[in-house]
């Protein structure tokens, strides 16, 4: 083991050479220190995406749409409560709100949601990633903080960490030229850790970025948690080639979507990451963020036979059950779960199953 | 962690059964991995093998009714199919021209309930005859037993026979769990463990290579899986004849005895302790069909040095729920392969390296 904490050159290092074995025994001992008991949470909870209309239309993403485009959506309260209220019937606790940045709401439509919610259901609202809440609060003409105060004065509990996607500028010109760049997202973060509100944080990786880019995106991440606590969990997932703009652009290898087209002019450089990279990259995460208690195991982008590896890779979280996702479904890729399959999953990785609430706090053991 | 048992891997001594079961109760994937590499490494240094090839199953009509399946069908019932030898023939013409053929036909199927043993020989001569270079590796033990009854025939004859008509090796199928009380449970009317080894043991005298397989994570105990594999060391020390060694993982989806996928970790245990029981076989196989393109891919950091191949058509495992697709490219299959930090080595049905420079085997 290391002795203190690992420095960026470190990390480096550990992520370009050493040995995933080695690597994944190191963060399995972590995980072990930081959660003793065995237990493997996951949350029943679903993803709703209030509208697929986006001004930002990243290139890595399959979900977005014009304003004007045929199958351009904005869902109607009849349908949001209906959805939240078969959530809570499935034994959910929490909803998470994502959408697109959709140019016609202003803030008001975003009270009235948030406060129409809570004036029916008694659910945990996790919803607006960064992205989101810089537009409202600039459509608004507002600072962060006074939107977010907003926002939770609605009823808004805590934030989603999408759209952090690799916290290093250089990339996000690549990736996303529209969207936030990283100390927006990061001053967004500290603006709701700062009035109370906890947080999760994610990274999108397997696109063009390099090495270094992973550990600048470590690194900020845990001097902000070192800063302010806010951080419930950290999530790295991988990104999913299928049906992007990205890769049209470039040809994508490794996980294939039916709906891809094969391009021309290929570039061999670009590939997504493999198990053995997510594997590198969650291990090295959970290593790295000494500060962050919680680090999830991503099963819609990777399956549920890596995401049981991945519990012996740093992991100690399995995620939402997903009752409903749009976003990656969108990229072609889909695997068919249940609450049953995960809890089946994580008893038969030799973990005990327990159902959380936002905060990671302990609902029910199965 | 695994004290005694790492000894003996290290200074090249034989695990007993106790051992193979202490490994299987052993959560030390970490340590079973490093142990399971470093003697893949030995035996095949930093080589990760694959085949250009495709499936081919002639008929699902079966008369057996194994509890586990879910590809076979009775003659006249809805999804039943059986193939002629020019749709065959006409499956592969496509596959083996141009600058990379297939260098493999991999042919299993159902214990058809009227073809005669000459339909076998005069599909296995056909395919010879119109593409004398493609490698046929044909019929598990289960078939050939079927076929040495239907025609009368010995073990040895009907090997004959089937060899002279252009068969080069044999796939492991059938194995599934030996031990007779499993089996009796999983597969009562198809032959018995002795009795597949017994073909195989035939098939190695009469010089035709063979694999090896072994289905788990379905009602089998880790006895069942450890007396498995140490039949097969047993007459792989007398024959020699196997090639490689594929654990496939139980697929629940569709079949009579229903239960559960394996989990990702026994997946990579198992392929890892299969490494370290089985010292006398040269390769250990992940099937990607059967683990997935993400296991089989960590399957090379636990031991495997075969990733399978291109494939292209499979219905037996994606009957039962596959969660693969049903092909992966030569491309494909290097990249996960070098990602892996291994050697991607294209492989003929004999583990030689091909070379597509028009000079033939290296």
């Amino acid at each position: 083991m290391l002795e203190g904490r690992i420095t960026k050159r470190q990390a480096l290092e550990m992520l370009r050479n050493s040995d995933l074995l080695e690597l994944g025994a190191e963060a399995d001992e972590l995980r072990k220190a930081l959660h003793p008991d065995g237990f493997v949470t996951f949350i029943i909870d679903r993803n709703i995406n209030y509208t697929n209309v986006c001004i930002n239309k990243c290139s890595f993403c399959a979900f977005w749409r014009d304003e004007d485009a045929p199958d351009a959506y904005l869902l109607d309260e009849g349908t949001l409560f209906a959805k939240i209220e078969e959530t809570i019937e499935l034994g959910g606790t929490q909803i998470l709100i994502q959408g697109g940045l959709h140019p016609s709401l202003d803030i008001d439509y975003y009270v009235d949601l948030l406060s129409s919610i809570k004036k029916r259901f008694s659910i945990n609202v996790h919803g607006f990633s960064p992205p989101e809440i810089c537009y409202i609060a600039d459509s608004a003409d507002l600072t962060i903080q006074e939107t977010l105060l907003i926002l939770r004065n609605a009823g808004l509990d805590s934030i989603p960490g999408g759209g952090a996607e690799i916290l290093s500028d250089r990339v996000r010109e690549i990736l996303s030229p529209k969207k936030i760049r990283s100390s927006r997202w990061l001053s967004v973060m500290e603006a709701a850790h700062r009035i109370g509100m906890r947080t999760t944080a994610t990274m999108m990786f397997g696109s063009v970025e390099s090495p270094e880019d992973i550990i600048e995106h470590l690194d900020s991440v845990r001097q902000l948690q070192d800063r302010t606590g806010g951080f419930t969990a950290f999530i790295p997932w991988s990104f999913q080639p299928g049906n992007t703009e990205l890769s049209k652009k470039f040809e994508v290898k490794g996980k294939k979507s039916k709906r891809t087209p094969k391009s021309e002019g290929r570039n061999p450089k670009f590939q997504t990451a493999t198990a053995v990279d997510y594997l590198r990259v969650l291990a090295l995460s959970r290593l790295y963020l000494d500060n962050i208690e919680n680090i999830q195991a991503s099963w819609v982008t990777q399956g549920l036979k890596l995401a049981q590896v991945s519990l012996r890779f740093g992991a100690n979280d399995f995620g939402s059950t997903m009752i409903e996702e749009n976003v990656v479904a969108s990229t072609g890729v889909s695997y068919c779960v249940s609450k049953n399959d995960i809890i089946n999953a994580i008893r038969s990785s030799g973990f005990k199953p327990a159902q959380r609430d936002t905060y990671y706090n302990i609902l029910r053991k199965f | 962690m695994l004290g005694k048992i790492e000894e003996k891997v290290l200074a090249e001594k034989r695990l007993t059964k106790r051992d193979a079961i202490r490994l299987f109760e052993s959560d030390d994937i970490f340590s079973l991995g490093r142990l399971a590499s470093l003697v893949a490494q030995k035996k095949n240094g930093n080589n990760a093998y694959f085949i250009r090839n495709r499936h081919i199953n002639p008929t699902n009509i079966c008369v057996n009714r194994c509890r586990f399946c879910a590809f076979s069908r009775s003659a006249g019932q809805e999804g039943a199919f059986e193939l002629t030898i020019e749709e065959i023939v006409s499956k592969l013409r496509p596959l083996v021209h141009g600058d990379r053929p297939i260098s493999e036909v991999h042919i299993v199927g159902g214990l058809h309930p009227q073809w005669p043993f000459e339909y076998y020989l005069e599909m296995i001569s056909t395919i010879n005859k119109n593409f004398p270079k493609l490698h046929i590796k044909a019929f598990t033990a289960v078939e050939v037993d079927y076929m040495a009854k239907i025609s009368g025939l010995g073990l040895r004859e009907t090997l004959t026979a089937l060899k002279a008509s252009g068969l080069g090796s044999m796939p492991g199928g059938g194995a599934e769990i030996f031990d007779p009380l499993v089996r009796n449970r999983l597969c009562p009317e198809k032959i018995s463990g002795g009795r597949w080894l017994q073909v195989m043991e035939a098939a190695h005298k009469a010089g035709i290579r063979t694999n090896a397989t072994m289905l788990y994570g379905h009602i089998e105990k880790h006895e069942h899986r450890v007396d498995h594999l140490l039949k097969l060391r047993n007459l792989q020390d007398s024959t020699g004849g196997f090639q490689a060694f594929i654990p496939l993982a139980y697929h629940p989806k569709n079949t009579e005895i229903k239960g559960r996928y394996t989990s990702g970790i026994d997946d990579l245990k198992t392929i890892a302790i299969s490494r370290l029981v089985l010292d006398n076989f040269d390769h250990v196989k992940a099937y990607w069909i059967m683990l997935g393109e993400k296991i089989s891919q960590l399957a090379l950091k636990f031991g495997a040095d075969d990733f399978d191949g291109t494939i292209i058509e499979e219905k037996i495992t994606h009957a039962a729920g596959a969660l693969t697709g049903e092909q992966l490219t030569a491309e494909e299959l290097v990249h996960l392969i070098r990602k892996a930090g291994k050697v991607p080595v294209e492989r003929d049905s004999f583990y030689r390296k091909i070379r597509r420079d028009g000079k033939g085997h290296a």
